[in-house]
């Protein structure tokens, strides 16, 4: 078990004992058709009976839920984007040109759904003492509300910044990818409000395969800074089991450019601690018998 | 599009996924610019410089779809000899009538059909009860000696006056008044242009801001005149969308909710000009006309039978005499000031909210609070029914509570998922809806209320002979009840009775082309005839659209007669065949004999495309073979329009009612037969060129967010959605901002003759400042949600604008307003009027001082 959680796995689930676990499912969300309606927002709170998050104008463009907490499972970043000042093409140096080039040539407003990742390696997961935490049949990750104690262990775990305590609860709360839509065959309430198919759910690797091809259409047509993000297996989280096609850098959209989960490390720490402990031990043990003589 | 019909959008997202290219025009950078393909922002109230500018781009490069106009529009018609133009006129076309304020519009017509032209009077009377448009009927016969060049040759061919009308709106001048750099909107024209003709069309789709201006109707015929030169009409993937406001606004059109329109477009009895059944009738018809029209008896007759039953005979002109008439304007801004001049005693208001949703807020509140009484059902307590007690003009000591003699009644309402009924959407489509729940409490249907008013009503009357009771008590009112508490009235029942049936056997009706005019039938709205065909509710059909043809026939039903596309006899050549092997739709098939395809055609089945009319026929059997608009007087799409227009045969650019701009093009500033209500408690922002309207500088323009619901009823009292956009807020440039010296998410309150307002200050370069005529014009934007009622709170954008309306449908121009700006909140209590009144006499508007309807190139005031 140690072992497996802490390679590349390619089945999570059946890793995490699921021995007749379906295919991994997850959610790819293109960015590039989201319109920023926030029905994935609403749809989520009400199927999941998620508490308003206050009324607070945030001054973010049309964001004003402001990030993933406790009681907002998916958030609708907007991104307003002036066009950068005209650079004069006799002065400017040659790099500023191909920056320009390279920029955004028009104003543009860009819309993320974003939501728990549902990581390969789940630092909230390897971190929860309680097991409220837990992997399921679908490989994705759920809080267990019935059983969560608040100890919080999970929300630095998480690179993402994505779990949260609940004030005045304690418990820690996050997306459930709709687990008892999916054990009812159901898509996540999320995807199956979002009118422009701009969230997509279904098997993990289909989704992958039909997002490569979406970023090689899009290049085509000259959105030249179009990629996935969270795609890739050997990322520092193993992949997501929700990843993103993006338009521009992922500090944009704020999410970190390069996730890497805090337990990754934790098996080579534990080898190099043990080993420490075990040449302490013999070196005291050596000591020991000096001493004796 | 986005930003207020999401759902809808997502087939413009689909159809950009395979390819489709989407242009964005709007003053305001939207949820919509952000993934269209190209966004082009403009001056708010200069659409039709720009879509001027496009057909002048189309005729002047001779881009239109020469065969399809020729054959399906009336460019080749010769007008009269008496027609002058706003070109040769300054602004005006021939025949204004100042003592009426409207055109004589007998030069507007045909060459040798002057005769028929409207008096300046008559037009100016039906200026007052939105009767221009003659319920869609279209004027008077257009005999087969019309005269036609099919060269289009002829000085007054109506191709050549378009020309030379659109001449003027030029690349050039399209910049000067709509801030669109010349080079963006040639794009627009070529990809327009590209994408239009034999193998390609585009599709013109609205959201109905476009109405709410002081020339709206014109808005859309010029868009109309664009896809008709561009042979987009009738066609797969052409024509002109409206996307109404909300559910089921096209089903409040349809069976109407209007003051002027009986069900089925048939034009309200007025009690001068209709004093009898067969004068009224005759209006319906046009007696010679061309067209399905010429059935409208057979249509009338039907519907009173469906409304008295029985008691509808031959003899009594079927009830004739019962129906209500209009004895002049009975629109909803009219019927506002009334309430205030304590001509109007009582007020429904089903699901309306005009204390926020309807223009000058604070007339409507001051209104209601001089009736008798007003009763409101709504889903939650809205403004409406609590103005009383804490309405802005609490405040200000406009209203006192103890003073104010409205008795409300509040009676809560079932939602949408409550009852039962049919929703028809913006492309006629009936979709029936099942009940998911029963409403809560005392929460009834409006189908419930209604019924079991009429219900005790007739029981109060029962012994009346009075012959004013007799209309509601020979009414038929026996519709089935059923439900859980056995008083619900059948929704069902009520669709049949819409549809229409024999009377003898109660057999419904499969078409409206089986209506008599002998009393034989009954149905309550002619066009809505075959959603109950063969007794199914074809409303409720959901086959699967991967189960169907492309055209999903079994989804819902569409009027008329489960048509997806209207006119779609256009979508063949004049010969029956596809135009296109790409674009087929419907074409006539010779062997069969009958016109086929994937849509129901519009058209007569077996009528031949070489079929010519006597020169002696009318009605259906005078439309031609090669005649795609059978509702039309002549079988023609109209380019330009001799009659049915209050302003004018051909949009032409006016500046809105309240501007900062000189109209660069004409001496007349706005448009001349606009209707005003010129009164002290309805004053106007003074406009170039009278004096004063720099106190006004800015432009303001509102519309909608997605995250909230119009005047905020159904979203502002839902946490989940109220938290998405929790505070009224205003959107300004960065520039302006700087002008102003305004801070983000710091306060500023907005200024008109009318209101001052207050909101949250959002800066954003989605708005842009545009160049106009060598001077900045900056717009501001502000939603239009917020109220005083519900989670979130807020002034009311409603409460800025003035009542000044469009002459043929008397809608108001809400999307377009001068004002001022100022950052920190707005004065409060009495100091509210005191700071509103400062800026009126800044104005120079104290006294009776209006804007005159004609424009004098001097100052006026």
């Amino acid at each position: 078990m140690t072992d497996d959680l802490l390679d590349g796995l390619s089945d999570p689930a059946r890793a995490a004992g699921w021995a007749d676990a379906p295919p991994r499912v997850g959610f790819f969300t293109d960015t590039s058709v989201c319109i920023g309606c926030k029905a994935c927002e609403v749809a989520c709170k009400e199927w999941n009976a998620v508490p308003d998050d206050g009324f607070d104008l945030l001054g973010t463009s049309y964001d004003n839920t402001g990030g993933l907490s406790a009681n907002s499972w998916r958030h609708v970043a907007f991104v307003e984007q002036p066009a950068l000042p005209p650079v004069d093409p006799v002065s400017a140096p040659v790099d500023a040109l191909a920056a320009a080039a390279e920029a955004t040539p028009d104003f543009r407003w860009l819309m993320m759904s974003d939501v728990c990742k549902h990581c390969t390696h789940a630092g909230c997961l390897d971190v929860c003492p309680t097991g409220a935490l837990f992997r399921t049949e679908f490989s994705t990750v759920v809080v267990q509300e019935d059983i969560c104690n608040g100890c919080g262990y999970c929300i630095p775990a998480c690179p993402y910044g994505v779990i949260d305590q609940r004030a005045g609860d304690g418990r820690a709360w996050k997306c459930t990818m709709c687990y008892d839509r999916l054990g009812d065959g159901l898509s996540p309430a999320c995807a199956t409000a979002c009118p422009t198919e701009s969230i997509q759910f279904g098997e993990l690797s289909r989704l992958r395969e039909k997002a490569e091809r979406r970023v090689a259409t899009l290049r085509e047509q000259g959105v030249s800074r179009a990629h996935l993000y969270g795609a890739d297996p050997d990322d520092g989280v193993g992949g997501d089991g929700a990843f993103f096609l993006l338009l521009d850098d992922p500090e944009v959209y704020g999410l970190p450019p390069d996730p890497v989960v805090g337990t990754r490390d934790l098996p080579a720490m534990w080898k190099r601690a043990g080993l420490a402990a075990l040449a302490m031990a013999a070196a005291a043990v050596v000591s020991f018998a000096g001493g004796r003589r | 599009m986005a930003e207020a019909h999401p759902v809808g959008f997502q087939w413009v997202m689909e159809a950009k996924s395979r390819g489709a290219t989407v242009i964005h025009v709007d003053p305001r950078y939207t949820r919509t610019s952000a993934v269209a393909d190209m966004y082009v922002p403009v001056r708010a109230g200069a659409d039709i410089a720009f879509l001027g500018g496009v057909i002048n781009y189309i005729l002047s490069n001779e881009k239109d779809f020469r065969e399809y106009v020729l054959a399906y529009t009336n460019a080749s018609t010769v007008l009269s000899e008496d027609f002058q133009d706003t070109e040769d006129l300054d602004g005006l076309f021939s025949g204004y009538d100042p003592e009426h304020g409207a055109y004589d519009q007998s030069s507007w017509m045909y060459a040798g059909r002057e005769h028929e032209g409207r008096q300046a009077e008559q037009s100016g009377q039906e200026r007052e009860t939105a009767a221009g448009l003659r319920a869609e009927s279209h004027g008077p016969p257009i005999g087969h000696d019309t005269e036609k060049d099919p060269t289009l040759a002829h000085p007054r061919c109506v191709y050549q006056v378009l020309k030379r009308h659109y001449a003027r709106y030029t690349p050039e001048v399209v910049e000067r008044l709509c801030g669109v750099p010349t080079s963006d909107f040639l794009r627009v024209c070529e990809a327009w242009t590209a994408n239009s003709g034999r193998e390609r069309t585009s599709a013109l789709v609205y959201s109905v801001g476009w109405t709410q201006h002081s020339v709206g109707v014109q808005y859309i015929r010029a868009g109309a005149i664009i896809q008709l030169l561009l042979g987009n009409m009738g066609r797969p993937g052409g024509g002109v969308m409206a996307l109404r406001g909300h559910a089921s606004i096209q089903g409040s059109t349809d069976i109407p909710t209007l003051f002027n329109l009986l069900p089925g477009y048939l034009q309200m009895p007025h009690h001068r000009q209709h004093p009898t059944f067969d004068k009224w009738v005759d209006a319906l018809r046009h007696p010679g006309q061309k067209g399905f029209w010429s059935d409208a008896r057979a249509y009338a007759i039907s519907l009173l039978k469906a409304y008295w039953g029985e008691a509808a005979t031959a003899d009594n002109d079927f009830g004739y005499g019962w129906l209500p008439r209009l004895t002049g304007d009975h629109g909803t801004y009219r019927q506002v000031l009334d309430m205030i001049d304590g001509k109007i005693k009582g007020y429904f208001l089903l699901g309306q909210n005009p204390a926020v949703g309807s223009a000058h807020g604070r007339a409507q509140r001051l209104g209601m609070a001089n009736l008798d009484w007003l009763v409101v059902r709504d889903l939650f307590m809205t403004e409406s029914a609590t103005f009383w007690k804490d309405g802005p003009e609490i405040a200000t000591g406009e209203i006192v509570t103890e003073q104010c003699g409205t008795e409300v009644f509040f009676l809560p309402a079932a939602s949408h998922v409550e009852k039962e009924g049919t929703f028809t959407q913006t492309q006629r489509l009936l979709q029936w809806r099942e009940k998911a729940v029963d409403p809560p409490g005392d929460c009834r249907s409006e189908l419930w209320f209604m019924y079991h008013l009429g219900r005790r009503i007739r029981d109060r009357l029962a012994s009346s002979t009075a012959p004013r009771d007799q209309a509601i008590l020979r009414l038929t009112w026996d519709y089935r009840l059923h439900g859980e508490r056995g008083d619900e009235p059948s929704a069902e029942d009520v669709l049949r009775e819409i549809n229409g049936y024999e009377v003898d056997t109660g057999t419904p009706l499969s078409s409206y082309t089986q209506m008599k005019a002998d009393g034989s039938t009954a149905g309550g709205c002619w066009i809505y005839t075959g959603v109950y065909a063969d007794g199914v509710n074809q409303a409720a059909r959901r086959k699967p659209g991967g189960e169907q043809s492309w055209v999903a026939p079994e989804w819902g039903w569409a009027w008329p007669s489960n048509r997806r596309a209207l006119y779609n006899r256009a979508s063949a050549d004049p010969d029956g065949k596809p135009w296109s092997e790409r674009k087929k739709y419907v074409w006539w098939d010779p062997e069969a004999g009958s016109w086929t395809g994937h849509d129901v055609p519009d058209f007569e089945k077996g009528k031949d495309p070489s079929y010519r009319p006597d020169a002696d026929a009318t009605g259906v059997d005078a439309i031609a073979g090669d005649d795609p608009f059978i509702m039309q007087g002549d079988g023609k799409g109209w380019l330009y329009v001799p009659s049915g227009l209050i302003d004018g045969p051909l949009p032409t650019h006016y500046e809105p009612v309240e501007s900062t701009v000189r109209n660069p093009l004409y001496t007349q500033q706005a448009n001349p037969t606009r209707k005003v209500y010129d009164r002290s408690d309805n004053q106007l922002n003074p406009s170039p060129p009278q004096q004063h309207a720099e106190v006004f500088p800015y432009v303001f323009c509102t519309s909608r967010l997605t995250e909230h619901h119009t005047a905020g009823g159904m979203s502002r009292t839902l946490a989940y959605l109220s938290e998405l956009q929790p505070h009224m807020f205003v959107e300004v440039s960065p520039a302006l901002a700087a002008e102003r010296g305004l801070e983000h998410l710091g306060w500023a309150h907005v200024v008109t003759a009318r209101a001052a307002i207050e909101a949250r200050v959002m800066i954003t370069s989605r708005l842009r400042p545009l160049r106009i005529d060598d001077r900045i014009v900056h717009q501001i934007w502000l939603p239009y949600h917020w109220g005083g009622q519900g989670l979130v709170t807020g002034d009311s954008v409603n409460d800025l604008i003035g009542i000044a309306l469009d002459p043929n449908v008397l809608i108001q121009e809400s999307k377009v307003g001068t004002c001022d700006i100022r950052p920190g909140r707005r004065p409060t209590g009495v100091e509210l009027l005191a700071y509103v009144e400062a800026y009126r006499k800044r104005a120079g508007m104290s006294g009776d001082r209006y804007a005159s309807m004609l424009t004098k190139d001097e100052h006026d005031g």
